[in-house]
């Protein structure tokens, strides 16, 4: 066969050596099928690894139980038990680990004594099927609408009475 | 020049051709499959989800704590999880909403319904500031009589185990792990969006910090350490509940096998393993 024919065959088959020679290069080691088949499973497997390692932030209330027993005590006595620590006080955690204090030993953790946060729960909404028409409510436009729920509620110890 | 016969011979071969599958010259290799199914025998652990919507009350604690737990930007309009209402009205009306995803719970018993187009932000930036209005959303009230049923549904990933998300992905950068979590490498992750659009069930977006496709991963941190989900966790009333199908006595698994439950999208085939009680079909 003549040169001419043969050399643009040479150019593909270098283009070609070239892709490989890059995807060596340029695909993890790792990477490959996974339990799951081709369809479901093809990754790098050293991801799973670094989605595991992502921080915990939410610590649950066995984390507060030493320091606030107080708090702790007193509100599982009460209906609010159900609730987290966390849920109204933020997570414990940061992206750089637990730090519950700052540098100057500050608490960091937010006290959030808005009404809103309150209503998430306390908004009457009498829906049938629902478990939330079952929850005592008030309408915050009438109930004293310019001041904190905290200001006469406990919320470690809603049933206590008025402060 | 082609006969008669020549042409009738050819015909036949070509249509014979032709309706061959390309799975009937596939070579079936036995060892893969018997590898596969002993894969699929020795996995003990499959995660599955229960969502209870009698128990929800939308207060969105769920929400919150996702939002924290897994660094999605607290006030941007993106959510791995979310909590919808429904409001059923006599006259046979659907009145659905989800105020940002309902990060804030429910406050209020009118429905969101969202910004007008002629309510625009283009269109409003152009006002003068103090004439602009703060709240662009309207809402619709809806008098507690005509109320026929109403409820709350948490909505999240629901880890098919035969998922969209993960076919259309041209580069392989989401994949179910063998414990049927579905995860997105975000290293990997080019961006196109085929995923976002291939999810029946609208979980997945863009991140707006990394700009790659992000999803629930029902806290695939936290559930490898032995630890509940953030949203599970969050939730006062139970109503969210995780565990493993492929244990017979897990308290998940045993309302699963024993209770009436049911899941989103069953006609999609997409096997969704979050499973509902008390599901009505105005939900979709």
């Amino acid at each position: 066969m003549k040169n001419h024919v043969l050399r643009p065959l040479f150019v593909v088959i270098g283009i070609i050596i070239l892709i490989l020679l890059a995807r060596i290069v340029l695909v993890p080691k790792d990477f490959g099928v996974g339990q799951r088949g081709y369809m479901y499973a093809w990754h790098r497997h050293s991801n799973e690894e670094e989605w595991k390692n992502f921080k915990v932030k939410y610590q649950g209330k066995e984390y507060c139980k030493d320091c606030h027993s107080d708090k702790y005590g007193s509100i599982n006595k009460t209906p609010h038990r159900i609730i987290e620590c966390e849920d109204c006080h933020g997570p414990a955690g940061t992206p750089e680990g637990v730090v519950h204090f700052d540098a100057d030993k500050r608490p960091k953790l937010t006290i959030d004594k808005s009404r809103a946060l309150c209503l998430r729960c306390h908004y009457p909404l009498p829906y049938p099927t629902s478990k939330r028409s079952q929850i005592k409510s008030i309408d915050p436009d009438k109930h004293n609408p310019d001041i904190e729920c905290s200001t006469c509620h406990n919320p470690h110890n809603p049933m206590e009475g008025l402060r | 020049m082609i006969t008669r016969r020549d042409f009738f011979k050819k015909s036949a071969i070509t249509i014979a051709g032709a309706t061959i599958s390309l799975g009937a010259l596939e070579i079936i290799d036995g060892k893969k499959l018997i590898a596969q199914e002993a894969a699929d025998k020795s996995n003990k652990l499959r995660w599955v989800f229960l969502v209870d919507t009698y128990k929800c009350v939308g207060c969105g604690m769920c929400v919150k704590a996702c939002k924290l737990e897994n660094e999605v930007p607290y006030d941007a309009n993106a959510t791995r999880t979310w909590v919808e209402r429904y409001v059923l009205t006599k006259d046979g009306q659907v009145h659905a909403d989800s105020p940002k995803g309902a990060r804030d719970g429910f406050t209020t018993s009118k429905i969101d319904l969202g910004v007008k187009p002629e309510d625009s932000p283009k269109d409003i930036l152009e006002k003068e500031e103090e004439t602009r209005p703060k709240d662009l959303h309207t809402y619709e009230s809806i008098d507690p009589k005509d109320i026929d049923k109403a409820f709350f549904v948490p909505k999240l990933c629901n880890q098919c185990e035969n998922p969209p998300c993960v076919q259309v992905c041209p580069v392989g950068a989401t994949y179910q792990t063998p414990d049927g979590v579905v995860l997105v490498d975000r290293s990997w992750c080019i961006g196109c969006g085929y995923c976002i659009m291939g999810c029946p069930y609208g979980v997945r977006f863009f991140h707006p910090v990394y700009h790659t496709a992000e999803k629930c991963n029902w806290c695939y941190h936290r559930i490898t350490k032995g630890l509940k989900t953030a949203c599970v966790q969050a939730c006062p009333f139970g109503a969210r509940q995780i565990g493993n199908i492929k244990d017979p006595n897990d308290p998940v698994t045993k309302i699963i096998m024993d209770e009436r439950v049911g899941v989103l999208k069953e006609e999609y085939g997409t096997k969704p393993q979050v499973y509902y009680i008390g599901l009505s079909k105005e939900v979709k």
